[in-house]
């Protein structure tokens, strides 16, 4: 035997004994509770320590968030503040014109879910389209595939806030956008600071930022499409749009969905980034319901953690039903699906 | 049986180290803006020599974690033993009364008596800490630009009018983007509102609706920013109350004039260097005078501590006329102490020619303020102003209100605030 085989060996038994001594230890009241419960009771078992950290984490401050915001004062200790039932809700809920946020009591919140609302139909519609557009180009044998994926994906995991502050540098005034402009003859522009372009920049950035991951999944979707209908396909002649429309897109469609419903909460959520790149600015053109949020929460001086609470309780309420009319979507297109 | 005894100690020994202070113990909060938390570990070693039965640990964070963690630690009656921190009247209720435990009362009383009402409840006598440093709002010139553009500078009762035609006409000259920058706060037009006679508390104390002295001067201001005359991005850029400086902008030398504050000079002489030379102008003058608003950041023992003779210690010794002194000296803050002021003679510690002066006239423009300006300091509801102010101004600015809308939602925001706190 040789001495990396030994030491192999060794090291084998040295790992083994311990684990050996634990699965003993455990093997008897573990024994004895699947006597007691069953197979259910060990699924509960192992399941345990994930709900344990769920509850802990995700439960928990959920059930508080709804006491908070029913309560009012600046306390962050919910003994120390006033019960008012459902007064934050009221305030926040108290609009003139739903339509028209400066009919509103707290106009702030309602400027967010309007912007938040435009954010979302338009990032998620390009989200969407790009990703899909990247998926059938590197699903192409195409040259240096493995290189552009990589690419492609590259921006997801970098930091939300490196993210923002890549951008911010590129497009502020005295940014590298401008620099190219100005060589070029152009006159420098201040996007930031001007509407169209503050929401632009959102929208592109937090595109490109999460692009790469849905891309991912969309070209998973590509793959699993049996290559035999293509080939049968241009067989019969079908031309490339018809085929996409009529074999990629209806086969794609779980995934699609997949990716619509993922974009859609990620959009809803949207924070970091954009927080970084515009400050919610210009004016609140580009502030979102988690900036609202935070700032009423934490950042700011005029700070109202009840009002944060109600306000997160509401756009957890419409993530919900999101979610849920999605999923029914996906439901009824699976069986219409398995009914063809 | 022994042996397990041992090992039982040994860890409850842990546990307990690990959860507890030990006396002696002495833990800092501390936030820089500069050197000072340099100079404040030197000062610190010194009576950590003097005082070996004293471990002083300086904890160095973000201005953030002071102004949005701090907060919720002391609520949960946690915190460090001495904080600096700059919501000093906000959150006094978290402050220790250090007269039982001082060695001189009476020192501090003398020389830190007119700052103690800014970091202890309204009616308390009670001492619980000192501003580290004074600070107050003012201009600052870049006197290459004036002088390559052969613009007089105005000189020291000009209005805010004549700065900004004249850093405007700097600015054409030397095609810059903008005239002049104030830092994105509320804090710091409420020394040009209160120069056009504003006045921001009300007769019982609490806040007054929007008067006409900020509206003459809020209304300037968004008229220059329309103009172009005013650097947009500080202000437009953003929402809510987030708070944007715009040195780097005068840095950079792409505006002639910013108003920001004392607490500068320290940095646009490190950033600044020999590029171009720069004054402090004091604040501009309006219809009713020429004052900016004082401040600071304090030192404060806090109530949670458990070791609250040696904080006061610590703090008997950080008080003390000579380490004020060479404190303010070191790090370019201006000195809240009586006796230091009073006996004068600071010497800066800057091989920087524009530092001496610029210090010298915010020092002479800090006995030029106005009464109403005076009154915010200690006064509980001057940070939810500034925020409402912040707040619908720069929206007004983005073209998203008109003025007379922000009017009444500063009073609302303000009124809510008020109504959020009984």
């Amino acid at each position: 035997m040789t001495a990396a085989a030994m030491l192999k060996a060794w090291t084998g038994a040295a790992l083994a004994a311990p684990v050996a001594w634990l699965a003993s230890v455990v093997n008897v009241p573990l024994k004895s509770w699947q006597r007691a419960t069953g197979t259910g009771g060990m699924a509960a078992f192992f399941l345990a320590p994930n709900m344990a950290i769920f509850g802990i984490f995700v439960l928990v401050p959920l059930v508080i968030n709804f006491f908070y915001s029913a309560t009012s004062g600046t306390a962050y200790f919910l003994q120390d503040r006033t019960y008012v039932g459902l007064e934050q809700y009221q305030r926040l809920l108290d609009c003139g014109s739903y339509l028209d946020p400066a009919t509103c009591r707290e106009d702030l919140f309602w400027k967010a879910v309007h912007n938040t609302g435009l954010f979302v139909v338009v990032q998620v519609a390009l989200m969407t389209i790009v990703s899909i557009a990247t998926a059938l180009i590197l699903n192409r044998e195409i040259v240096g595939r493995s290189f552009w994926r990589a690419v492609f994906f590259f921006p997801v995991l970098l930091s939300p806030v490196v993210t923002g502050l890549i951008w911010r540098w590129i497009l502020q005034r005295q940014g590298l956008l401008n620099l190219i402009v100005h060589d070029m003859g152009g006159e420098p522009y201040n996007w930031l600071t001007d509407r169209f372009w503050a929401f632009a920049a959102a929208v592109s950035v937090s595109v490109w930022a999460h692009m790469g991951f849905y891309t991912l999944i969309l070209l998973a979707g590509l793959q699993a499409i049996p290559r035999d209908l293509y080939e049968a396909a241009e067989m019969d002649g079908t031309k490339p749009a018809r085929i996409f429309w009529r074999i990629t897109l209806p086969l794609l469609m779980p995934n699609l969905l997949v990716v619509i419903v993922l974009a859609l909460i990620r959009a809803v959520q949207i924070f970091d980034e954009v927080y970084v790149l515009t400050g919610g600015g210009p004016g609140t053109s580009t502030l979102y319901l988690t900036q609202y949020i935070y700032e009423i929460g934490f950042a700011s001086l005029l700070r109202n953690p009840g009002l944060a609470s109600a306000a997160s309780i509401l756009m957890g309420l419409v993530l919900v039903v999101l979610t849920l009319l999605q999923l029914q979507v996906g439901r009824r297109g699976e069986r219409k699906g398995a009914r063809e | 049986m022994t042996k397990t005894r041992t090992w039982l100690a040994a860890i409850s020994v842990s546990l307990l180290a690990s959860t507890s202070a030990f006396a002696g113990d002495v833990r800092i909060m501390w936030y820089s803006d500069g050197v000072e938390g340099d100079v404040i570990q030197d000062l610190l070693n010194r009576f950590m020599k003097d005082n070996p039965d004293i471990h002083v640990t300086l904890d160095n964070v973000a201005y953030k974690v002071i102004q949005e963690q701090l907060p919720i630690q002391l609520e949960a009656g946690q915190g460090p033993d001495i904080a600096r921190v700059t919501n000093i009247k906000e959150l006094a209720q978290h402050w220790l009364d250090l007269r039982p435990l001082l060695a001189d009362p009476k020192y501090w009383d003398d020389n830190f008596g007119d700052t103690l009402d800014w970091m202890r409840p309204d009616g308390s006598k009670a001492i619980t800490g000192f501003m580290t440093q004074l600070t107050l709002t003012g201009g600052f010139a870049n006197k290459t630009l004036f002088e390559q553009a052969g613009v007089a500078m105005p000189g020291d009762k000009a209005t805010w009018d004549d700065w900004v035609n004249a850093a405007a006409q700097v600015a054409k000259s030397q095609q810059l983007p903008a005239a002049f920058a104030i830092d994105r706060s509320g804090h710091r037009i409420s020394g040009a509102n209160i120069s056009y006679g504003a006045n921001y508390i009300g007769p019982d104390g609490t806040p007054a609706k929007v008067d006409d002295g900020t509206k003459a001067f809020v209304g300037k201001l968004v008229d220059w920013t329309a103009k172009g005359l005013m650097l947009k991005d500080t202000w437009v850029s953003a929402a809510g109350s987030t708070y944007r400086a715009a040195a780097d902008d005068f840095v950079n030398a792409q505006i002639p004039f910013y108003y920001s504050g004392s607490w500068q000079v320290a940095n646009l002489s490190t950033k600044i260097g020999d590029s171009f030379d720069w004054v402090a102008t004091g604040s501009p003058c309006g219809t009713a005078g020429c004052s900016g608003v004082k401040g600071g950041a304090a030192l404060v023992a806090i109530k949670y501590t458990k070791n609250p003779k040696d904080v006061a210690k610590v703090m008997d010794y950080l008080a003390r006329e000579d380490v004020v002194k060479e404190f303010s000296e070191r790090t370019l803050f201006l000195p809240a102490h009586k006796g230091v002021i009073e006996k004068g003679g600071l010497k800066w510690v800057s091989t920087d020619k524009n530092v001496g002066p610029a210090l010298d006239k915010f020092v002479k423009a800090a006995s030029e303020t106005l009464p109403a300006a005076d009154a915010l300091p200690p006064w509980k509801w001057a940070n939810a102003y500034y925020a409402a102010l912040v707040t619908r101004v720069s929206q007004v600015m983005a073209g998203e209100l008109t003025l007379d809308e922000a009017w009444a939602k500063i009073d609302q925001d303000i009124a809510d605030k008020v109504a959020e706190a009984k």
